[in-house]
């Protein structure tokens, strides 16, 4: 049981799906996010792949500064990722609303409505540091997957 | 079930060996893909891992009939290409298969598609049921070709066991139908420039948007048994007749190896062609080449 356990935690930090979700960015971070995927960076090498729907997805990276029209779309994309999931916040918007911070149009930052693991800074953030922030949500993804199953078979 | 069948399903060209050469197949696709966009692409285990991942993911419950269907759809498919893997004479001196084995092999490579129509039919996502109408319709388009060649392969040896379809390599109408069957696969496989179904920039995943988990897992997995079971029956229809075992199944798995090769470069080469031009190439041009193997070899037998 022990080796599967651990067969499976390598294989979520071996194999990430992301899904990206615009909450009314700007695209700064929307393209950093796509040049990562690009021959210069080239996140497949890490087993990083993008997916079309957040069905298949592990890690779900959100950029902007969470706008009123998106947040339910947020809330149920969230909903949708299957667990063990994780959460990165790309840019300054998610975390703190940047500039637009105090509008009536604006329902962020995200923090407020799901649970963030990792914030990536900068505006828009650096592809490495888009990577780094990626590798560290998949090690807390791992590392929340062994928790949850030791959770169930508590409860059985 | 005698030793020689148990082998086949089990071992080689069947459990052990096409699930794991399937996944390389897989990756093989990817790899393709990243080389041609000067990537290095995903190591060589990631569909090992993706598999693995996919297992552990926790899938919200489904209630009904539905969900035991969208259960069911997938495993179908695996069960079914094993079965249609055993069927590969890969070593046909052995007394291997039986009377009519061929219409029940393409009965078994078409079940997969069958069920990835229903899975998107039965999934209720839009993204899915528009998926499944373009399989459909690729799958009518490709299969005139596909039958016909099974057909004129089955004229020329007058018989529809698989393993004496490989026997009558002198006649050119053989050599017809097997590039007709060559043409097919990517239709099947649903690779670039065929792969209107699951178009990930248009439709998500097509009829698999909304699987998760282990049941997507397993899709992955009958994905690598189609490459396996549609380039090995390509090999199997090649091979040279009277080799030793041996030597069979390396020639097997080094012409398979070539043909992942050449649909991996094909596909990273290539754009999606729309669903009107897909049917077109199969209906107007591959059609073409199926008609007159069959009419070479009908007339050749007549002649003869």
């Amino acid at each position: 049981m022990k080796v599967l356990e651990r067969l499976l935690q390598r294989a979520r930090t071996k194999s990430i799906g992301l899904f990206h979700l615009n909450t009314g960015s700007c695209n700064g971070c929307d393209i950093e996010l796509v040049t990562c995927l690009s021959p210069r960076y080239d996140v497949e090498q890490l087993g990083i792949h993008l997916e079309g729907s957040p069905r298949h997805a592990d890690i779900l990276c959100i950029t902007g500064p969470v706008t009123r029209n998106t947040l339910e779309a947020v809330k149920q994309v969230y909903a949708q990722v299957c667990e063990p999931k994780a959460v990165v916040a790309l840019g300054s918007c998610p975390a703190s609303c940047n500039v637009f911070a105090g509008s009536p149009m604006i329902a962020g930052p995200l923090s407020k409505h799901i649970p963030v693991d990792v914030f990536v800074p900068g505006c828009p953030p650096h592809p490495d540091a888009i990577i780094e922030g990626i590798a560290r949500a998949a090690q807390i993804l791992a590392e929340r997957g062994v928790a949850q199953e030791a959770e169930t078979a508590v409860q059985q | 079930m005698n030793t020689v069948a148990m082998i086949a399903l089990f071992a080689f060209p069947g459990l052990l060996f096409a699930i794991p050469a399937g996944w390389l197949s897989v990756w093989a696709e990817h790899k393709a893909v990243a080389r041609m966009q000067r990537r290095i692409g995903p190591p060589m285990l990631q569909p090992f891992w993706d598999f693995i991942k996919l297992i552990g993911k926790r899938t919200p419950a489904r209630s009904g009939i539905e969900a035991n269907l969208l259960r069911l759809y997938p495993a179908l498919s695996i069960l079914s290409l094993l079965g249609a893997l055993a069927l590969l004479p890969v070593f046909p001196q052995n007394g291997h298969g039986f009377s009519g084995d061929g219409i029940l092999l393409v009965a078994l490579l078409e079940l997969p598609s069958i069920c990835f129509i229903l899975a998107g039919f039965t999934s209720g996502s839009l993204f899915g049921e528009v998926g499944a109408v373009r399989e459909a319709v690729l799958s009518v388009a490709n299969n005139l070709v596909f039958l016909l060649a099974m057909v004129t392969l089955a004229v020329t040896q007058d018989t529809f066991q698989l393993a004496a379809l490989g026997g009558a390599k002198l006649n050119p109408g053989h050599w017809i139908a097997v590039i007709g069957i060559v043409l097919c696969i990517p239709a099947k496989l649903r690779l670039n420039p065929f792969s209107t179904s699951s178009a990930e920039q248009e439709i998500y995943s097509g009829p698999l948007t909304e699987y998760a988990g282990a049941a997507l897992g397993l899709w992955q997995m009958a994905h690598g048994l189609e490459w396996i079971a549609l380039t090995g029956l390509v090999a199997t229809l090649v091979m040279p007749l009277g080799a030793p075992w041996w030597a069979a199944a390396v020639l097997f798995v080094a012409i398979s190896a070539a043909l992942v090769l050449l649909y991996s470069i094909v596909a990273a080469a290539t754009a999606r062609f729309t669903l009107e031009r897909s049917i077109n190439f199969y209906w107007r041009w591959a059609a073409v080449l199926a008609v007159l193997a069959i009419v070479s070899t009908v007339c050749m037998r007549w002649h003869a």
